[in-house]
C-alpha cells in the first residue's frame, strides 16, 4: 500500500509532468486561458494515461520489443479515439474550445514516456497508480496555470466574476505571450520547492 | 495572391511556436545552439511536407469515400510515424552523409505535435492539395524561424546572470514569451 503511494505521489510535484519533466508543455499553454477548459483537458490527459499504461502493461509480455513503439502508439492512438467521440457527444462545446489539441493528445510525449519508462517494466496495479499519479500532477498543473490565468487575466473564476466590477484585467495573462512567462516563473517557483522538499529529506 | 498571404499567414502571423504552442518539447529541446536549430527547421520542414502530402491523398481518397473520419487521429499518427521511419532507413542506406547530419532530428519528429498538426489542421479548414502544401512549407518555415531566433538569444543568455531557480528551463519560458509579444505585432497584418 505504501508502495503505491509513493509511485502515486512522486508524479504530483517531484516528477511533475509539466513543472518539472516539461514533457507535453503544448496543451499547458494552449488550453489554459480558462479553468473549465483546464479541467477538461486535465482530465482527459489524466483519463488517456492512466488506461494506456495499464493497457501496456497488460500485453507487455506479448509485444516483441522490436515493435513495441508503434503497439504502445496505436494503444494511445485508439483510447484518445475514445475520449474525442465521448467529449463529441457529451461536451460538444467543450470539444470545440479544445479543437486541435485534444487529437494531438496522442503524441504528447509524457503518456509515451510513462508507457515505456514504467508501464512495459511492471505490473498492472503498480503502472495504474503509476499513470494516475502522473496524470493527476498534469492535472494540478493545468488547473494551477488556468486559474491563474483565468482570474487575473479575465477576472472570473469557472465563469463566475470574482474580482470587483472596477478591476480592469490586463490582456497580457489571457494572449500567449502571458502564457510563455507565467510558466517560466511557475517553473522557477516548483523547482524551489522540489529543492526545499530534498533539501529537508537529506 | 492568396497562397503568398496563406504562407506569410502560416510563417508569421500564425507562427506555430509562438501563438499556437505545438512543438514546443524539441522548441525548448533543441533551441540551444544555432546549428542544430538549422538542421531541425529543415527536417521539419521537409517532413511535414511530405507527410501532408500523404495526408491529404489518403483523408480524400480512402477516409472519406468510405466513410472513416472519425479514424482520423489513428491513420495519421501510423502514416507519419512509419513514414518518418521509412524516411529514416533510406536516407542512412543512400545518403549517409546527410543522416549523420540530421538523422538524430528524425526520430525526434517520428512523433511530434508539430508534424501530426499540420495534417489535421489541413483536414479540419478542407483545404486543397495546392494548399496544404502551401500551409505546410509555410508552417515548416515558422517552426524554423522561431527555433533560430530562440536559439540565437540562448546563445546570448550563456553570458548572462540569471537568478539560480530561473535558470534553464524558466529562464527560456520567459524569453520564450517575451518573442510571442513581439510576434503579436503581426496579428491581424493578414486576416484569413
Amino acid at each position: 500500500m505504501k508502495e503505491l503511494w509513493s509511485i502515486f505521489n512522486k508524479g504530483l510535484i517531484l516528477e511533475n509532468p509539466i513543472f518539472v519533466l516539461a514533457l507535453s508543455l503544448c496543451p499547458a499553454l494552449a488550453v489554459t486561458s480558462s479553468v473549465i477548459v483546464s479541467l477538461t483537458m486535465g482530465l482527459t490527459v489524466m483519463f488517456v494515461i492512466t488506461a494506456n499504461n495499464t493497457v501496456v502493461s497488460i500485453v507487455r509480455n506479448l509485444v516483441n520489443p522490436k515493435v513495441r513503439v508503434p503497439v504502445y502508439i496505436v494503444s494511445i492512438a485508439t483510447i484518445v479515439t475514445v475520449a474525442q467521440l465521448v467529449l463529441q457527444a457529451y461536451l460538444p462545446d467543450l470539444y470545440k474550445a479544445l479543437g486541435i489539441y485534444l487529437a494531438l493528445v496522442v503524441v504528447f510525449a509524457i503518456i509515451l514516456a510513462r508507457a515505456e519508462v514504467f508501464a512495459s517494466k511492471n505490473g498492472v496495479i503498480r503502472s495504474f497508480f503509476d499513470g494516475l499519479g502522473m496524470g493527476t500532477g498534469f492535472l494540478i498543473a493545468m488547473l494551477i496555470i488556468g486559474a491563474i490565468r483565468e482570474i487575473i487575466g479575465s477576472g472570473t473564476f469557472l465563469g463566475i466574476q470574482v474580482m470587483p466590477a472596477s478591476y480592469n484585467a490586463p490582456l497580457m495573462l489571457v494572449l500567449p505571450a502571458g502564457a510563455f512567462i507565467l510558466i517560466g516563473y511557475l517553473v522557477a517557483g516548483c523547482k524551489m520547492l522540489v529543492q526545499h522538499i530534498e533539501k529537508s529529506k537529506a | 495572391m492568396e497562397y503568398l498571404t496563406l504562407f506569410i499567414s502560416a510563417v508569421i502571423v500564425n507562427n506555430f511556436v509562438l501563438t499556437r504552442f505545438l512543438g514546443l518539447c524539441i522548441f525548448f529541446g533543441v533551441s540551444k545552439n544555432v546549428n542544430a536549430s538549422v538542421g531541425m527547421g529543415m527536417a521539419v520542414t521537409a517532413v511535414m511536407t511530405l507527410s501532408s502530402i500523404m495526408a491529404w491523398l489518403v483523408y480524400t481518397y480512402v477516409l472519406v469515400p468510405f466513410k472513416l473520419t472519425f479514424l482520423t487521429t489513428v491513420v495519421f499518427v501510423l502514416l507519419i510515424a512509419s513514414f518518418v521511419q521509412l524516411l529514416e532507413m533510406i536516407i542512412k542506406k543512400h545518403a549517409p552523409a546527410l543522416y549523420n547530419m540530421w538523422g538524430v532530428y528524425l526520430l525526434l519528429i517520428a512523433t511530434n505535435c508539430v508534424v501530426l498538426s499540420v495534417p489535421l489542421l489541413n483536414v479540419e479548414s478542407s483545404f486543397s492539395l495546392a494548399k496544404s502544401i502551401v500551409h505546410a512549407i509555410g508552417s515548416g518555415a515558422g517552426f524554423g524561424v522561431a527555433l533560430v531566433l530562440m536559439a540565437s538569444l540562448r546563445e546570448k543568455l550563456r553570458l548572462a546572470d540569471v537568478p539560480k531557480p530561473l535558470e534553464g528551463l524558466g529562464v527560456a519560458f520567459i524569453l520564450a514569451g517575451m518573442l510571442a509579444l513581439s510576434f503579436l505585432g503581426f496579428s491581424g497584418m493578414i486576416s484569413l
